[in-house]
């Protein structure tokens, strides 16, 4: 890598008022500084010129070789031409602002510097992802070949730069640069050298104010202490391995589902912890008394009923009083004596609040992760560009065996082949009968969907409302036919849900869309639909008591045991769609057919499974408050068996896959229809059912939500002072105008969001416009200094 | 193991891993004390070895990129240059410039349409045809580039790479 030495720019901060943008069309302004090195260099250049002409002069049959063996414009196809200008002419272009990034250090700096020097006005942390380049050469650096004595200038120019930074700022500043670590490193020596020197550090740190300096040190410290923190926990990262030999063998798109189902372990992991500590492990050190425990069979694991039903797992176990409550003597008047500590805890309020707490909890780090996600993946600007992008961005470096290699180039080129042919295709569209043909094809397909979406459902109606006769009957059976009873609508709805996605599939394949990208969100749109129209019916039921747990007098308990047993049901049948679907799959293939191939791995399917078996958690949190260990085990094996059931019997996709879009898809989906779903359903519950009689924390109260109107009335009377606190509930959580109001604040949000990308796409047209102009001029400052040199030529 | 080294701004206990990795491919001259800053190079032909560049098409390129006197070793600072712009915590207009850098063959700072087909040969496995591979180059290069001069600079070539949101999952190496 060559290095030229230069000379960097001072950017002077004070030119433009603080708080007004520079703008395109500002150009004077900030002009003003880089007058006097225009000046120096167009001179400079200028008496190049003139040396290499007198040089010619006495040497004529000799060239100066060009600096690069490279053509330059499309101006000057002929290689043969000796055109006395034409070396000049290279050496004056190769010496352009835009062609030499990447080469001078200093260059460099006072690049990054110009760039960020905006956002650092702003005094926040510049992040890369947000600048802009501007197509303006003047903010770039100008290269000199200049003699050392300049290039030691420069150096310290840059220094000075760097040290008028804070110091947070400027270690930022050195990470993320563009130069090689030596480098960094001999700049970091310098820094610390100059800044040892007082007189610098005068100048450079604000002597008005210390505790800013001291400000700065400290947010140093934590920030380094931060990142360090950040370290260890990537490097001690669990599954770090397992992850890189998956995205070693299949590729960042099979290794996105692994990602994903590492995210909801991790949300599952802390509604567990915040529900254990706030809930279930006080309710532990204080057992109910339990009038007569049931002998433990194994089969509890697969219904949840039976000796589980009065344990900690569902809510019928949970106690309605205040736990460990000192006011609360015995009736004999017997002295014992007062413990020291005796702390009260109000089970039904921390139950209700900590239930609250994990939803609003996950609610934010969802929407956070959407945020980061669609950052990643979404971008204002044109979607042409394809063929260019797969190109470049399709070859992934993560995957190092040779085989997954080969597989990949046969993608590639795969793919490559299907862009042209889709371009060669557009340029010559169907005629109009094929395309109605092809529309009502669509149509029929989609007909089908909906209607067996709808078949699904009624079946599954009358089927819970046959196991409900049922189940009175079996009420005299034998212990095994109750459970069984008991678990056949989860069989049945699991049984829809594992076979109607390979019905879709069959679908796509007789409708042929046009893209495969628009084939994986036909198949995610039905069969979601199918999951949470199902899903919704079964909620319907749970709540109107009018089929399942009608019986019962602890409906709540029988509610958490259903959810429980659609749980376990969900997992055995994932653990069977593998089995069959890959292992016996592979099998037949390998020893029936004799065919090389290997099945595939579904992303979408497996992830809409894991996003339905997240919701059934979320749904169910309410009424057994263990639900989330639940799933953390579940979701535990199901990372081996998949990991395992992938090297073993599956090949990597063929089709092409954005890994970054799906993702952001795909955490979408578990924030709209499932949290959402889930959050609607328990705010209704909490809100407007009535809990039952003689079970649970919320015995005899009208509604759950009843428990905090009581609780603000009792400490409304216990201290005066904070009657405030009771204008909270009233005024804002029951009033529909606050409602409202937050509602038209986000819609207004939307609104202008929506005219800001509007006038965001046309400035990046006019900058487009603005780059091809832009080239003309280059082109046509060429070709007039070639005229002149042609002209002196002739004269001379 | 002994690790003696100045701290650099990254994290020690991936420049330590990164140590680890680039004393075992040549015990017998890297040292395990570096605060005397030593001046090793290993040879190209060492590190496109590693298994996790040996199956990569481009690896050559990539260690040539980094490397200071452009024929391919890397001293150590090089190397844990090289694996921290392939990590994942590198900025996307960090790993622009390499990637810039890597797809161009002739270090003329353009990708020209030789440089393209030089990529599409090692993509494909040169399994396109002539007429299929120059299709591709004038499409690509009638997408990207923006100041009409028919190669790709490093302005196009960072913006074509701001729309392509996968850029940053797989231009990663996971050591």
């Amino acid at each position: 890598m060559s290095r030229l030495p230069t000379v960097t720019l001072r950017v002077p901060e004070n030119t433009e008022s603080d708080g007004r943008e520079p703008s395109p069309d500002n150009e004077g302004a900030l002009h003003s500084s880089f007058c006097q090195l225009i000046e120096e260099q167009s001179s400079l250049v200028a008496g190049a010129i003139e040396m290499e002409l007198q040089e010619r002069g006495r040497e004529p049959s000799a060239l100066l070789p060009p600096p690069h063996p490279m053509a330059t414009t499309g101006l000057e196809p002929e290689q043969g031409e000796q055109h006395p200008g034409y070396a000049t002419t290279l050496r004056i272009l190769a010496n352009m602002p835009s062609r030499t990034i990447g080469r001078s250090r200093g260059a460099i700096l006072s690049q990054y510097y110009n760039r960020t020097a905006r956002l650092r006005r702003r005094s926040s942390r510049p992040s890369l992802q947000q600048l802009s380049l501007t197509a303006r050469s003047s903010l770039r650096h100008y290269d000199l070949e200049s003699d050392p004595a300049h290039s030691t200038l420069a150096d310290k120019q840059s220094l000075l730069e760097l040290l008028s930074l804070p110091p947070a700022q400027r270690s930022h500043m050195l990470l993320e640069v563009p130069l090689s670590l030596e480098e960094k490193r001999s700049l970091r020596r310098q820094l610390s050298q100059k800044r040892s020197t007082p007189g610098l550090r005068a100048h450079s740190a604000d002597p008005t104010s210390p505790c800013a300096w001291c400000q700065d040190c400290i947010v140093l410290g934590c920030r380094t202490f931060w990142y360090r923190f950040l370290a260890l926990v990537h490097t001690a990262q669990p599954w770090h391995y397992a992850l890189k030999q998956i995205g070693g063998r299949f590729g960042s798109s099979v290794l996105s589902y692994f990602l994903f189902l590492k995210m909801l372990l991790m949300l599952n992991i802390f509604s567990f912890l915040l529900l254990l500590v706030f809930v279930v492990a006080l309710q532990a050190a204080y057992p109910p008394a339990v009038a007569s425990p049931r002998p433990f069979t194994g089969l509890e694991f697969l219904t949840g009923a039976g000796s589980f039903t009065h344990s900690l797992l569902y809510y019928g176990y949970y106690s309605n009083t205040t736990l460990n409550d000192p006011s609360a003597s015995s009736p004999s008047g017997n002295t014992s004596p007062p413990r020291a500590t005796q702390l009260p805890y109000n089970m039904p309020l921390a139950y209700v609040f900590t239930i609250g707490a994990s939803f609003f909890a996950t609610c934010i780090l969802l929407m956070y992760s959407i945020y980061h996600s669609f950052g990643k993946s979404y971008h204002v600007g044109s979607s042409t560009g394809v063929l260019a992008i797969k190109v470049f961005c399709a070859w992934d470096f993560k995957v190092v065996q040779r085989r997954s290699v080969k597989l990949q180039s046969e993608n590639i080129c795969t793919q490559l082949k299907e862009l042209l042919a889709e371009q060669r295709l557009r340029s010559c569209p169907l005629s109009l009968p094929q395309r109605l043909r092809h529309i009502t094809v669509l149509l029929l397909a989609w007909l089908l969907a909906l209607g067996t979406v709808l078949g699904c459902v009624v079946a599954v109606h009358y089927f819970s409302e046959h196991m409900h006769v049922q189940e009175q009957g079996a009420a005299a059976g034998s212990a095994w036919q109750q459970e069984g009873v008991l678990l056949a609508l989860p069989l049945i709805v699991s049984l829809l849900n594992t076979l109607m996605p390979h019905f879709y599939n069959l679908l796509a394949a007789w409708e042929k869309q046009d893209s495969p990208g628009a084939e994986v969100y036909v198949a995610i749109c039905r069969n979601l639909l199918l999951k949470m129209v199902v899903l919704g019916l079964l909620c319907y039921q749970w709540l109107s008591r009018r089929v399942v747990c009608s019986a019962k007098e602890c409906w709540e308990t029988c509610v958490g045991q259903d959810l429980y047993r659609f749980v376990v049901m969900d997992f055995i049948f994932t653990l069977l769609d593998t089995g069959f679907g890959e292992l016996l799959w592979r099998l037949i293939l390998e020893k029936k057919l004799k065919s090389k191939q290997k099945p595939e791995f579904d992303i979408a399917r497996n992830v809409l499974e894991l996003i339905y078996g997240q919701t059934l958690t979320w749904l169910g949190v309410l009424f057994a408050p263990l639900l989330p260990a639940v799933q953390v085990l579940k979701l535990l094996l199901l990372f081996y068996i998949k990991k395992t059931s992938l090297m073993q019997n599956c090949q990597s996709p063929s089709k092409p896959w954005q890994a970054s879009h799906m993702s952001t898809v795909f955490i979408t989906l578990l924030f709209f229809p499932s949290f959402l779903g889930a959050a609607v359903f328990v705010s209704y519950t909490i809100w407007s059912v009535k809990p039952s009689e003689t079970c649970g924390p919320f015995q005899g109260l009208q509604t759950i939500y009843q428990t905090l109107k009581v609780w603000v009335e009792l400490l409304e009377e216990s201290n005066p002072n904070i009657a405030w606190f009771s204008w909270i509930p009233q005024y804002l959580v029951e009033n529909t105008i606050f409602l409202f109001f937050l509602t038209g604040v986000v819609l207004a949000i939307i609104y202008l969001n929506i005219h800001v990308l509007r006038g965001q796409h046309r400035i990046i047209r006019l900058l487009e416009e603005q780059i091809a102009n832009e080239g003309e001029d280059k082109r046509f400052l060429i070709r007039k200094i070639r005229s002149i040199y042609e002209h002196k030529e002739h004269c001379a | 193991m002994q690790l003696k080294m100045r701290r650099g701004e990254l994290d020690s206990a991936f420049e330590r891993k990164l140590h680890g990795r680039y004393h075992e491919m040549a015990p017998n001259v890297v040292p395990m004390d570096y605060t005397k800053d030593p001046d090793v190079k290993l040879p190209m032909q060492l590190i496109i070895n590693m298994p996790e560049l040996k199956e990569n098409p481009f690896k050559e390129r990539i260690v040539e990129s980094f490397s200071e006197d452009g024929e391919g070793s890397l001293s150590f600072n090089d190397f844990v240059d090289m694996f921290s712009v392939l990590s994942e915590m590198a900025p996307r207009e960090l790993k622009a410039i390499y990637a810039f850098k890597i797809y161009d063959f002739n270090t003329d700072n353009f990708i020209c349409k030789a440089d393209l087909e030089k990529t599409l040969n090692k993509l494909t496995r040169e399994e396109l045809t002539a007429e299929e591979i120059t299709l591709v180059c004038e499409k690509v290069i009638e997408e990207a580039d923006m100041d009409g001069d028919g190669k790709l600079g490093f302005a196009d070539f960072e913006n074509m790479i701001s729309k392509a949101p996968d850029f940053l999952s797989t231009f990663h190496i996971r050591i």
